[in-house]
């Protein structure tokens, strides 16, 4: 940290869809820097001190539970572990866009992955019915990980609002959406075949409606491998209708 | 636009993992089910769970010989005697069972891996052959307070798996979800509750949802610790103050607080127990060991309040680190090495770096006792249904059901949402399916009515009183520093005149917000009462409990007394009423008599009374504090149930 404490400069976003006075527009807050401060700080700060009417949505503050993406200086990334050390004095917030607007920076993202998981059936679609008395079924701990890392997907919505086709075509996957595909499609658990598989990700809201710009690997807060997931998918699918013998 | 008037079969508050397991129950059985959040359900306080879920599999060399019974031991005597034993002979008993649904849910357990492993237990490293015909079963990881290792884990995002997998469930079984929306009273007539009034918050609306059975699943109450808390910004303990502002229904134990040792200082991120679980060393300043003098035999894995007291005392006896915001310990993770803190401790690392700038596998890093998890909360019966209301069910971390006494076991939560949300739907399904819905709309408009004239007072009152976000920053320091780790009368009785005090401020606070919709300032205003009276309710058991049990320390009264305290406090708000009254009841059925734990200290008061006569108490005082008959017979799960029923 420099000695001397920065005065920042916070740009936010405001309208209020419930009110109809309310325009889109900027507001903009000045606070003092403080060591180790995040957007979470400080724009609870902002909230408390100066505009008690900022609609923001932050829930673990531990980049965990995915409440809080924003655009960032116009960069989706999660308010709670954005460091403002690492920001200009000026510091620019709008709502992620591609989800419904609920107020200044709060979106919809429920919504949106609900129905994500409705189109994809995004649950194991099991070989038979639980069976309490039974010892459970192995799995190789190496397929566990590799699941793992695909669940690893916290659905903050940084992807989806980095996406160019997300953008434009609300009915796109999009990577969070891709990935949750991919997660289930390589477990074991899951009875869908490959011809299921195809239903699902070979149209154009699928993996090929993607237009490969990678943003949504850029901006993904929890580093997933969204390129090979892609890939994975195209192979999967390409396999099952074209690829065969 | 939401009707003013909603039905469903059985409504469920809350949308982490006990009541969306709940609400799966219910609606598997055929009951038409609705679930409220405050948010996205995948985003609630159970995807924080990072380290594991304990069950008795048994299937790691180091957990060979566990069993249900050996869980249930370790639960009771980690409870320092608190729990109701029948309870959590329930829950052991449930808990592989819970597991294994998860895995077939999706949940990517980390599994054995058969041949040479390598461990850190202990101190150094230990290589140990997993045998071949257990390959491919889920594994286990060591835990505080556990004789076994019995924390089942996906790295350290336990919860998240968890919750993704049930959460997925719900969206196969189309349950209805309505995020963003809070409960704010519940409708009741004095005997059965029918519902609640609900307030959007993404448009300010209220509305009222009428049910056959209601589940307050909210979690726990950590928030009225202000910032000194792992949890996150959404657990103020909504659903506790709901029950509490019936006047009927009892909070159990609320001064049963849990602080857990490694909260990243000074942000009060949780940092899983599974690294010292894994080998991960508590240092002092001067890099000393201090707990393995101070318990020889459990060393950094004795039970969470015994651990957090030691740290404690250390920081007090001038060998914590000093640091702008304090002082505090070191957690040590470097020598288990960068390969397994990228993949078993994947979260630890990546909360170390965006949140201390640090890398674990080479800097040590700063933690410190932070409150963590509620034993206290809605009191209920082995069913899980509420004391005094007939209707009304609580799960999880909301619910004093009670498996965890005084102090909880680590991963002994994650498994209990799971169990209670499987024992407890199933019971709700039954209740719903033997009743008909009482649709007295009367009933609910009035309750309707009530909430928004709330609303309303605080938009059109003037003045000059202090802004709320105030009176919950003064709460939460009233709360650390004198209804913290050590507690004594005199900082208790200044607690509770204190808290009363806010209360009264509250009455006055000022909004500085009138706009439409949802209102965040209005939203936090309409909770804030709810955390100041639970916190009086904390305080003042705090203050009554002249004896020390599991998380609960008097340094006035150091020793557990069995004789005067074996005992769970019950606290009513009487509507109009200042303050809470105080009652007791016994802990329930007692199979394990009291002893010592095996780590902590070995002093008591003994128990006075034999077991015989203190179990012929349990059902009478019980029932007069307001249980309703379980469906099976008091006692009839515990393990000597031939005995031991009444």
């Amino acid at each position: 940290m420099t000695d001397k404490v920065r005065r920042l400069s916070f740009e936010i976003f405001r309208f209020n869809p419930e009110d109809p006075e309310s325009e889109p527009h900027i507001d903009t807050f000045e606070i003092l820097e403080r060591p180790y401060m995040t957007l979470y700080m400080a724009l609870n700060e902002i909230r408390e001190t100066q505009d008690a009417g900022l609609q923001f949505d932050f829930a673990c503050r531990s980049a965990i539970c995915g409440s809080c993406g924003m655009l960032v200086n116009g960069r989706p990334a999660l308010g709670c572990r954005t460091l403002t050390a690492d920001l200009p004095e000026t510091i620019r917030l709008h709502p992620l866009p591609a989800f419904k607007l609920i107020g200044d920076l709060s979106v919809d993202t429920g919504t949106w992955f609900r129905d994500m998981a409705e189109r994809t059936e995004a649950w194991i679609h099991e070989q038979q019915a639980f069976d309490p008395e039974a010892t459970e079924d192995r799995m190789s701990d190496d397929i566990a990980a590799a699941i793992y890392e695909g669940d690893r997907c916290i659905e903050c919505g940084c992807c989806v609002a980095s996406c160019g086709v997300a953008n434009v075509s609300p009915e796109f996957l999009a990577g969070a959406g891709l990935n949750r595909v991919a997660r289930f499609m390589m477990d074991p658990r899951d009875s869908r075949s490959d011809e299921d598989w195809f239903e699902v990700v070979a149209g154009d809201d699928g993996v090929f409606g993607c237009i490969g710009m990678m943003a949504c690997a850029d901006v993904c807060p929890k580093e997933l491998p969204l390129l090979e997931v892609y890939a994975y998918l195209r192979r999967r699918t390409l396999g099952t209708k074209f690829l065969k013998d | 636009m939401t009707p003013q008037l909603i039905t469903t079969d059985v409504l469920v508050i809350g949308g982490g993992l006990a009541g969306e397991r709940c609400a799966i129950e219910a609606a598997a059985a055929g009951q038409e089910a609705m679930i409220l959040s405050l948010v996205p359900p995948r985003r609630s306080h159970s995807c924080a769970a990072q380290g594991g879920m304990q069950a008795a599999l048994g299937n790691c060399v180091k957990a060979e010989g566990d069993s249900p019974y050996v869980h249930f031991l370790d639960t009771v005597r980690g409870s320092d005697w608190g729990a109701d034993q029948e309870v959590a002979n329930i829950f052991a008993d449930e808990a592989p069972v819970a597991v294994r649904e998860l895995a077939h849910f999706g949940v990517p357990w980390t599994r054995v891996r058969g041949g040479k492993n390598r461990y850190f237990v202990k101190g150094e490293w230990v290589e140990i052959d997993e045998p071949t015909e257990n390959d491919g079963l889920i594994t286990h990881r060591d835990f505080g307070g556990t004789a076994k290792w019995r924390a089942c884990y996906a790295a350290a995002g336990t919860g998240h798996a968890a919750l993704y997998a049930v959460d997925s469930e719900v969206v196969r079984l189309g349950i209805t979800v309505r995020d963003r929306v809070e409960a704010i009273s519940l409708i009741h007539d004095g005997s059965r509750c029918t519902g609640v009034v609900a307030r959007c918050l993404r448009t300010g609306k209220h509305f009222a949802v009428l049910a056959k059975a209601t589940v307050i699943a909210t979690g726990g109450y950590g928030r009225i610790y202000g910032r000194y808390t792992t949890n996150a910004t959404i657990n103020y303990g909504d659903g506790a103050a709901l029950a509490l502002n019936t006047g009927i229904v009892p909070l159990g134990n609320m001064e049963a607080v849990q602080f857990h040792p490694t909260a990243l200082s000074p942000s009060g991120i949780l940092i899983t127990e599974g690294c010292r679980g894994d080998g991960g060393f508590l240092l002092d300043k001067n890099l000393n060991r201090f707990m393995v003098e101070a318990e020889p035999e459990k060393q950094e894995l004795a039970s969470r309040d015994v651990v957090s007291r030691h740290m404690m005392q250390t920081i007090l006896d001038g060998n914590g680190v000093d640091s702008p915001n304090g002082s505090h310990l070191w957690l040590d993770v470097r020598h288990l090495g960068e390969k397994h803190l990228t993949t078993k401790l994947l979260e630890v690392f990546d909360i170390c770096r965006d949140f201390a700038g640090i890398n674990p596998a080479n800097d040590l890093i700063p933690v410190r006792p932070t409150q963590h998890y509620s034993m206290g909360g809605v009191r209920v019966n082995k069913d899980g249904e509420a004391y005094g209301l007939a209707g009304l069910y609580a799960v999880g971390e909301a619910a004093c059901w009670d498996m965890h006494g005084f102090n909880r076991l680590g991963g002994n939560s994650l498994a209990e949402t799971l169990v209670a949300g499987r024992v407890v739907g199933a019971r709700v399904a039954e209740y719903a399916s033997s009743t008909t819905l009482q649709a007295n709309t009367a009933l609910a408009f009035d309750a309707l009515g009530i909430a928004e004239r709330q609303s309303e007072a605080w938009l059109t009152r003037e003045g000059k009183g202090r802004s709320v976000y105030e009176i919950r920053d003064s709460l939460g320091e009233i709360m650390i520093t004198k209804v913290g780790i050590f507690r004594n009368g005199e900082d208790l009785e200044a607690a509770v005149s204190e808290i009363q005090a806010l209360i009264d401020e509250c009455s006055h606070a000022v909004l500085q917000h009138k706009g439409p919709g949802a209102n965040p300032e209005l939203a936090f205003a309409l909770r804030l009462p709810g955390m100041l009276r639970l916190a009086m309710t904390v305080a003042m058991g705090a203050l009554a409990r002249s004896e020390s049990r599991g998380a609960h320390f008097r340094v006035d009264y150091p020793l557990r007394n069995d004789r005067d305290w074996l005992n769970r406090t019950l606290a009513r708000w009487q509507p109009d009423a200042d303050a809470p009254t105080l009652s007791y009841e016994p802990v329930g059925l007692i199979d394990l008599p009291p002893g010592h734990r095996g780590y902590g200290s070995d002093e008591r008061i003994e128990l006075e009374t034999s077991v015989d006569d203190y179990n012929a108490s349990v059902a009478e005082v019980q029932q007069r504090e307001g249980r309703l008959a379980s469906v099976d017979p008091m006692g009839s799960r515990l393990k000597s149930a031939g005995e031991a029923s009444i």
